[in-house]
């Protein structure tokens, strides 16, 4: 993975940048020494590091505006930053950056239930929303599996969806408002407390947009009263192919549930080793959850029992209480952490079109032995959203690579099928290159074009989203300018 | 101009040297000058596999004919289209084109969400003659900016859409409607909000000040599995005990409410202006007291407004200043939309600016 050459412009000012920004920001909130940057210097794509020239920590609206302000004034790259989650490295500083964290602005502003909404800055992580309203009944639906960690502001930037997003959308669906500031240091708002605001859809456009049009520091999200209650489910079957029928069946019945995950045998057989839920051991194992009151979801599950059992299931585990639920979800929920203690991973996001799943898994099973890396398949099944994970060895000569190939093998079949490259983590650096793939040069020349009318000079996360190749003219007409 | 396929329309834009105005069904009563092309043309369903909830569409293709499809399989879009015939007094079939180019949805917004919330991906020929795909045919996509949703509800002013990809969902098997007779319009909107706050999963909330003529009603639907929809229906009235509730649980009956409210039935045939206002919910009665409007009908709980007013009715000069957007939907004597604060407004002509150089798609609508 290449990043742009550092602009030596930039870094010869270093000490002039830092002075500027203490001129705007408390003491503490710039941090400039080489040792302290060090602890920005990566997000969870951690293969990739690299500490900014300086890292900025601002409170308010205000002060995001005064340092992007002086950032634009001197031609300086802005990285933004929430908790540094990315698992696409939409957060990776390059030397040349000031990279500006949300950290600080964690402040609830507004709860309104009567209009279900909660008015927040957006370094809150995404648990802490549910956290704020669900004494009363609400909870945010969105629900990334960093969900503890995550802020607002990454779930805007990236688009998070989660688990239960097959019933709630992801951020996109439950977002009404926000207060963005331009790289300019224009403070705007865009949205409000309304269902659909006026004009372009600027709030969907800049939902997802990995930080590039501007940065976002309030916002008003979507609350939803909390079902009275969740119940899952847990199937066990012969073959990814049943498997994907019984899904798919499922679906057409009229069911929505609010999730349905899948495991294969790699990774069901790995997370037994680590976490022994007492998973069957079949070559695929359906979770399939529910909502509503006790009578609702015995109607639900009858329903989904009868399709199941059409498919022959080597198994059947209904919960008859929360510890049983509890069970069920355990391996689930121990997926990445199992993997994590036999191998170093790569986990891919790739979304395909649900009626291609068995297919695409027999051809991830085809690819994993050409290349000899094992790969295990966890995923959200109802969306087609998938989770391949390619098990390597970070300390062997040549692993990384190999694994990175295989990735973007796995990606552009996703693609060819009629997927996409990423479901729910973003492009990053991660898949930037494999854009490509799946644009055509006049599709990134569109998209390009929007970021050309938020943010003209390309100063705001530039290495990001597009193949350097193709970015490289606008961001090489940037610095000659300044 | 009538192009049959995505390479005419590009060519036809390319090669254009006045203003065109799109139409689809010439059912949503947008006029504009312009040379007029018709995308009846580019028509037909693509895709569709009830499966994987997706269905893919050419623009041009006639609603009645996905919902046929849709319904053949036991599902329909969700988001509730309205149909503007008749409100606007129009005649002609609704495309799919003109739905998504409009983002029109309807009753169920309030739950399931809009139509750009359905929305998977687009292919279109911008101004320039380009053409141009977004998104996709999958349900979770963050794959580059999000041109889906700045299509969506753009009314062919960045690109003309040739394909749509929309997710799709199951027709729930059974629905019902509460109904409180003889609430005033602050009663009425503290009760959706409490029917919304709770967990029964409300999928319409409507008042109308003067029912179909019989005083006003205010109503809630639900929608689910028998069982549920059962369930629910006497938790719901439980709540509103006080209130003496009806339930309405004859399918076509229900169907038949939902359907006026959708298109606004109270206000067909009438005189004057028609405006849709959205707002904060809890603001309506507020935002309707302040219009002076000789009549109005909520929803979405009161988060959407339908006014009517003399023709030429400043109506936003009377509601001042209001978290939310005021568009005139019947009517000519004031701008369309709402105008948008100075550095949204520069955004918004950049966009167009890039998309739609010379201006040249529908000219004198947004951007």
């Amino acid at each position: 993975m290449q990043m742009p050459q550092p602009d030596a412009r930039v870094l010869s000012l270093k000490e002039q940048i830092v002075s500027r920004l203490r001129k705007v920001l408390p003491q503490d909130a710039v941090i400039s020494d080489e040792m302290e940057t060090r602890a920005y210097e990566c997000d969870a794509l951690t293969a990739y590091k690299c500490p900014p020239l300086a890292a900025v920590l601002p409170a308010s609206t205000q002060e995001v505006s005064d340092v992007l302000r002086v950032c634009h004034d001197m031609g300086v790259p802005v990285v933004p930053r929430g908790s540094g989650t990315s698992l696409a490295g939409g957060a990776l500083p390059t030397a040349d950056c000031v990279l500006l964290g949300v950290a600080r602005m964690t402040e609830v502003i507004e709860t309104d239930y009567d209009n279900r909404i909660i008015r927040l800055q957006t370094g809150r992580t995404n648990l802490s929303v549910t956290g704020a309203v669900e004494d009363d009944g609400f909870f945010y639906a969105p629900d990334p599996s960093s969900q503890l960690a995550c802020a607002i502001a990454g779930n805007i930037a990236m688009n998070s969806g989660g688990a239960h997003c097959l019933k709630y959308g992801v951020t996109t669906n439950n977002l009404l408002g926000i207060t963005m500031v331009q790289m300019d240091g224009t403070i705007m708002e865009i949205g409000g407390k309304h269902l659909d605001a006026g004009g372009y859809d600027l709030l969907g456009l800049i939902c997802g947009s990995e930080g590039q049009l501007g940065v976002v520091t309030e916002a008003t999200l979507r609350i939803l009263p909390k079902p009275e209650g969740a119940r899952p489910v847990l199937m066990g079957f012969e073959s990814n192919e049943v498997a994907g029928a019984c899904v798919a069946d499922i679906i057409k019945a009229g069911v929505l549930p609010v999730a349905i995950e899948f495991m294969d045998r790699p990774c069901i057989e790995a997370t037994e080793a680590f976490a022994k839920a007492g998973y069957p051991m079949c070559e695929a194992l359906l979770i399939v959850e529910v909502e509503g009151s006790p009578a609702e979801i015995d109607e639900q599950l009858a329903l989904i029992l009868e399709i199941a059992r059409r498919h022959n299931p080597v198994e059947l585990r209904e919960a008859k209480d929360a510890d049983e639920a509890g069970r069920i979800w355990l391996g689930r929920k121990s997926a990445f952490g199992a993997m994590g203690q036999i191998n170093d991973y790569m986990c891919l996001d790739g979304t395909i079109p649900v009626s291609e799943l068995p297919y695409v898994l027999r051809r991830i099973g085809e690819m994993s032995r050409e290349y000899g890396l094992d790969v295990a398949n966890v995923f959200h099944a109802g969306d087609g959203n998938m989770h391949p994970l390619i098990l390597f060895d970070a300390n062997k000569e040549g692993d990384l690579e190999l694994c990175e190939a295989l990735g973007a093998d796995i990606l552009r079949l996703c693609v060819e099928v009629g997927g996409c490259l990423t479901g729910e983590h973003g492009v990053g650096i991660e898949k930037r290159d494999l854009m490509v793939d799946q644009f055509a040069p006049a599709d990134l020349e569109a998209q390009m074009a929007v970021k050309d009318v938020f943010d003209p000079a390309w100063l705001l996360n530039p290495a990001k989203v597009f193949p350097l190749a193709a970015s490289e003219s606008r961001r090489s007409v940037a610095l000659a300018a300044e | 101009m009538r192009p049959e396929t995505e390479a005419d329309l590009a060519e036809m834009i390319a090669s254009a040297t006045r203003p065109i105005r799109v139409r689809g069904g010439g059912t949503r009563g947008v006029n504009l000058n312009g040379e007029m092309l018709e995308t009846g043309g580019l028509s037909g369903i693509t895709l569709y596999e009830p499966g994987s909830l997706t269905l893919v569409a050419q623009a041009g293709t006639p609603l009645a004919e996905i919902e046929a499809a849709l319904a053949a399989e036991g599902q329909r879009l969700a988001f509730e289209p309205m149909d503007h015939r008749g409100l606007m007094g129009t005649s002609g079939a609704p495309t799919i084109g003109g739905v998504v180019a409009a983002n029109v949805s309807g009753p169920r917004r309030v739950s399931v969400g809009a139509c750009r919330d359905f929305m998977l991906g687009v292919r279109f020929v911008d101004g320039t003659g380009t053409l141009v795909k977004n998104g996709g045919r999958v349900m979770k996509n963050v794959t580059g900016y999000d041109l889906v949703k700045l299509m969506t509800g753009s009314w062919g002013t960045l690109g003309i859409l040739t394909e749509v990809s929309l997710k799709v969902l199951p027709t729930p098997e059974r629905t019902a409607c509460i109904m409180i007779d003889g609430l005033d319009d602050s009663q009425a909107i503290a009760a959706m909000a409490r029917a919304l706050r709770s967990p029964f999963e409300v999928s319409g909330a409507a008042h109308l000040p003067n029912g179909m003529g019989d005083g006003p009603v205010t109503m809630l639907r639900i929608e689910g599995f028998s069982g549920s929809v059962r369930y629910r229906a006497e938790q719901l009235a439980a709540l509103f005990a006080d209130m003496g509730t009806r339930i309405e649980s004859d399918a076509d009956g229900v169907a038949e409410h939902w359907a006026q409210i959708r298109d606004v039935a109270p206000f067909h045939g009438t005189p004057g202006d028609v405006w849709r206002v959205s707002g904060r919910p809890t603001t309506g009665a507020d935002l309707a007291r302040r219009s002076g409007a000789k009549a109005v009908m909520y929803d979405w709980g009161g988060g959407l407004i339908w006014m009517s007013v003399p023709e030429g009715t400043d109506l936003r000069a009377r509601l001042g200043d209001f978290d939310g957007h005021a568009t005139l939907v019947r009517g000519s004597g004031q701008p369309k939309f709402q105008p948008e604060p100075a550095e949204l407004a520069a955004l918004s002509h950049g966009l167009r600016q890039r998309f739609d150089p010379r201006g040249i798609l529908n000219t004198g609508l947004m951007g």
